[in-house]
């Protein structure tokens, strides 16, 4: 392996080279985070992977499984890549690794995907993956700025802002949810969007996402198999009360923005002292709610916003930030996020669906649920050191071929996952838009930023449905199904992709002065980072016969074969 | 472009998949397409079972259309009206379906649990309660499996949905999955643009990395990457993608449908049946009427559904095709009796009604009670695995189908729901 890559690196130029300089500093840099790893060292030096490889294997002894052989170091690279900056590697990148002889290069790739190296691609990527999370897919509307949310979400990504003070500043947001706007705060968008018809979706919502709870049912009545009560789905509602959209105009009368405001509330019974919301029970009952924590903590009623009397007396509450600080101070944050993450990494989490920790739903491996959580709070929320905790344990670096001892072993037929091989999954469709780029280096020519990403959108909403409903529920025919497979087939993303123009991809390989050999194994690595087997070189080469010496369309047509590929699109 | 043309200079379709039969994974398909081709054009046309749902996504109040409560607090502004089934009436704003009721029948005490949208949207597509480690597949899916051998000549994908996206076809498999399209019947992407000799060629390289990877046994998506892989290459190639075309029709039939997405959904429906497909789905949604829901309802949305839905029921019915072809009108779930302090109702899954007709389903009868105010269902109520049970009947599709999910458990076809007996002679 390591001979084809060294193969092909010397007819690359330009685009294709990366900043040594640059790898060299992050490398030094991540050395010296991992400094007390030896040779043979399964966690690197780091007790939390030396927790996640005793917890896992654990649950390999219990069930009975033999993990799977280690995957390639291709398939790592590749898989790495994907799954922290969201794009496969560039052929250099793979090369790179795959010639690093240390024993510890593996965290030295890590700590360079973490690094100031990458960190744009880095907070673009989980930009993109919060931004689903937060408001869906579908455009924006009035209520929901997408390029507002997205640049907050990516400069919270790029400064690192712990995990808690990510939620706290997304629970309490006030401000202008557009850029561009005086007063322009985008982590708004979170909720500017939920507030109507008394803050459901906010309750809901919040709920669900940072604490793992379900809680939309209750909103009508108690839940007929959790715990859950009807009572404290409108507890938790009245920590949004406070909370207002107010609408900007442009002289049109066209929305213009959304401010995101705290007011005093005087509560549904006129008493501001003592604020209260009614909810009616099934039966017509009707019911008075405060606000109190799921756990059953209570807070100050008073519907006034913190302030003073003339004589210095302080009174009034700011209820979203008390629920933050709850929140922030509950067990289930941090559970619910490192569920979350792992899911990420895994394809899936200790539970199904990730956001429901309710007692009804038994987590695959609870000790370490509880476990990585705790640690994460231990390490003051730091979401790159639980990237990190979980890239380089072992279940991570394991094959996704099934051995004969784990067959049994798949959460696609319901089992509980118990990671003893790498489970399959296709890649979101933000990962092979930008891996897509890279694999055909026109990330370099790539807009930068918002306007990058706007377009990003634009090709992702042929995927999307929008069912319409108040909840903003949607669907994606991005799963594998016919309108898929046509994009890939005959879709511009993949024409541009396939271009033989000049100064292209394709001409640059086909110009490079490469033997046939070489630029298919470029085609190969720079795809699915890995060597074509004998066979698909003898196709190949049928297919420089057919092309009676167009080597560039030859060229063309392997690397659209590539490219559709299920070894392509499928995260392995 | 038209799909004739479609292909390079007047190419045959049998000469190109002369060139397609070449590449190894992908010619099983190929070859069935072949012989397809030589088969006698009029088979196309024998008769087969289909069904068409039409989704109300969103939930619509039903006890504003079905099965009104004139007087009632509850009741709403709505007055009922006669139709041409003795005995049943609906509302005033549906005159156009009043005239079709002879050919539909109504349950009026559906009672389901589900009243979270995604939810209620799941249980009443497969019959089963969302369960995380398990997904069902939908009517679409399970209708399409059974029914897919009655039309081995179709070529376009046995599952269509106009619109929504329809729930997914769980265990079944990917290549059971819905073919989403819209009201207009564009479908994306659809021209390669290089000669067939050449996709073929093309085709051949892809089908070794395919095998190669599928070999290694990583698990089950890589097999169902291929299998779609085969339906859209038979799909890109075939005539029968004219059937999506509804802007071809006269403009009086389209009109007679109205000039809505809906409209037209329902006119590809018809289309796509005619053509083989067993199962099309067309969404109409915005009935989530939390607020102001009287308006929308008299202003909007019912007549948008009376036009459309009594121009398919009688064009159906004139072609003769409504004894072969069930017709499912529902939606999550309804919408609450009390009217709420907006003017709006809200969800409601306790006592609500459900439009079957076509196929074998009896004709002109109504299933089933709620009381005065609507709150309850006084007779025997029916769960959403009855009314799939009863639709599977309605297509002679045996309820004694066992399927086996991937981790080998049976499951048996709608949840063993029992058929609804009112609806059969």
């Amino acid at each position: 392996m390591t001979t084809h890559v060294s193969s092909c690196r010397s007819g690359l130029t330009g685009p294709l080279r990366g900043s040594r300089l640059a790898v060299f500093v992050a490398l030094a840099a991540a050395t010296a985070a991992v400094a007390v790893a030896r040779e043979g060292d399964e966690h690197f030096g780091i007790p939390q992977v030396k927790f996640i490889n005793e917890q896992v294997a654990a649950g390999w002894a219990d069930a009975k499984l033999k993990p799977s052989e280690a995957a390639s170091d291709q398939e790592w690279c590749r898989r790495v890549h994907l799954d922290v900056i969201g794009r496969i590697p560039t052929v250099r990148e793979l090369e790179d690794f795959v010639a690093d002889s240390s024993p510890v290069k593996r965290a030295n790739l890590v700590g360079r995907l973490l690094g100031d190296d990458s960190v744009d691609e880095y907070a673009r990527n989980w930009a993109d993956v919060w931004t689903t999370v937060l408001i869906g897919r579908s455009l924006e509307n009035d209520n929901v700025n997408r390029s507002g949310m997205r640049q907050w979400l990516r400069r919270s990504f790029s400064k690192n802002v712990p995990y808690d003070r990510f939620v706290a500043d997304l629970v309490t947001a006030s401000g202008v949810n557009k850029a561009g706007e005086k007063g322009f705060n985008g982590a708004t968008n979170f909720l500017s969007g939920k507030l109507e018809e008394n803050g459901i979706q906010a309750t809901a919502k919040t709920a669900q996402i940072f604490l793992g709870l379900q809680v939309q049912c209750t909103q009508c009545h108690n839940h007929p198999f959790n715990k859950g009560k009807q009572n404290q789905f409108w507890e938790f509602n009245a920590f949004f009360r406070q909370a207002k959209a107010l609408r900007h105009f442009e002289e049109t009368r066209e929305v213009q923005a959304i401010e995101l405001v705290d007011e005093d509330w005087a509560g549904e019974g006129g008493n501001a002292a003592q604020a209260e919301l009614y909810y009616e029970l099934r039966n017509g009952q009707i019911k008075v709610a405060y606000p109190v924590f799921i756990d059953g903590t209570t807070v100050d009623a008073n519907g006034y916003l913190p302030a003073k009397l003339e004589d210095g007396t302080e009174y009034g509450v700011n209820r979203r930030q008390a629920l933050a600080q709850l929140m922030v101070d509950s067990p289930l944050m941090p559970k619910a996020a490192v569920n979350r993450i792992w899911s990420h990494f895994f394809g899936y989490g200790f539970t199904r669906p990730i956001d429901d920790l309710g007692d009804h739903n038994a987590p695959s491996h609870p000790e370490l649920l509880d476990g990585l959580g705790e640690r994460f709070r231990e390490q003051s929320f730091d979401t790159k050191e639980l990237i990190r905790w979980i890239t380089l344990s072992h279940a991570y670096s394991l094959s996704s071929r099934i051995a004969k001892g784990n067959a049994t072993d798949d959460p696609a037929v319901g089992e509980k996952p118990k990671f003893s091989h790498f489970y399959l999954r296709q890649m979101r469709p933000e990962e092979l838009y930008q891996s897509l780029l890279t694999a055909t280096e026109a990330d370099q020519a790539e807009e930068k930023g918002e306007k990058g990403a706007r377009k990003k959108d634009e090709w992702l909403s042929q995927f999307i449905i929008a069912f319409g409903t108040d909840e903003g529920d949607e669907a994606t025919t991005f799963n594998g199904s016919i309108p898929q497979v046509l994009m890939m087939f005959n879709g511009d993303l993949v024409k541009t992709a396939t271009e033989t123009g000049k100064g292209g991809f394709l001409d640059r390989v086909a110009t490079s002065g490469m033997s046939n050999a070489h630029r298919i194994d470029t085609l190969y690595a720079a795809a699915l980072a890995r060597k074509p087997t004998r066979k698909e070189i003898k196709l190949a080469n049928q297919l420089m016969v057919a092309r009676k010496g167009d080597a560039i369309s030859a060229l063309q047509d392997i690397w659209w074969a590539v490219l559709n590929s299920n070894e392509f699109i499928i995260n392995h | 472009m038209s799909a004739t043309s479609r292909f390079i200079d007047g190419m045959s379709r049998r000469h190109f998949m002369s060139h397609v039969a070449g590449a190894a994974a992908l010619a099983a398909p190929a070859t069935a397409f072949t012989n397809s081709i030589l088969a006698n054009a009029a088979d196309l046309k024998r008769r087969h079972k289909a069904a068409i749902l039409l989704w109300m996504g969103g939930g619509p109040s039903t006890m504003d259309i079905w099965d009104l409560k004139p007087g009632a607090p509850t009741g709403g502004p709505f007055k009922p009206i006669s139709t041409s089934a003795d005995g049943i009436q609906i509302c005033e704003h549906m005159p156009l379906m009043a005239q079709q009721m002879h050919h539909m029948s109504l349950v009026r005490s559906m009672s389901t649990r589900e009243a979270d949208h995604m939810r209620g949207r799941y249980y009443m597509h497969t019959g089963y309660v969302p369960n995380p480690n398990v997904e069902h597949p939908s009517y679409g899916a399970v209708i399409a499996h059974e029914l897919a051998d009655q039309v081995p000549d179709l070529e376009i994908p046995p599952f269509v949905s106009v619109g929504s996206g329809s729930v997914g076809p769980g265990f079944l498999g990917m290549s059971w999955a819905p073919f989403v399209v819209d009201a207009n019947g564009n479908v994306r992407n659809l021209d390669m643009g290089i000669d067939p000799t050449r996709l073929s060629q093309r085709l051949e390289m892809l089908s070794a990395i395919e095998e190669k990877f599928i070999g290694e046994k990583r698990g089950n998506s890589s097999d169902d990457h291929a299998k779609v892989l085969s339906k859209t290459i038979k799909l890109m190639t075939s005539d029968q993608m004219e059937s999506f075309k509804v802007m071809k029709e006269p403009k009086d039939v389209q009109d007679r449908y109205g000039n809505t997405g809906f409209g037209r959904g329902c006119l590809m429906a018809r289309r796509l049946v005619e053509q083989g497909v067993p199962f099309v789905e067309v969404d109409l949604g915005g009935w989530d009427n939390h607020a102001d829901i009287f308006k929308t309802l008299s202003d909007t949305k019912l007549p948008e559904l009376d036009k459309a839905m009594a121009a398919l029921v009688s064009d159906l019915a004139e072609r003769g095709l409504l004894d072969d072809t069930a017709i499912i009108w529902m939606g999550e779930f309804s919408r609450t009796p009390n009217i709420n302090g907006n003017g709006g109702r809200d969800h409601w899954a306790r006592s609500w009604s459900v439009a079957v007709g076509g196929a074998g389903f009896k004709r002109g009868v109504v299933v089933g009670e709620t009381s005065s105010d609507g709150k309850e269902v006084v007779t025997e109520p029916y769960s959403a695995q009855d009314l799939m049970a009863s639709v599977l009947k309605s297509l002679d599709i045996s309820l004694e189908t066992t399927f086996t999910a991937k981790n080998g458990r049976p499951m048996k076809i709608a949840n063993a729901g029992k058929v609804i007996k009112e609806l059969f002679a």
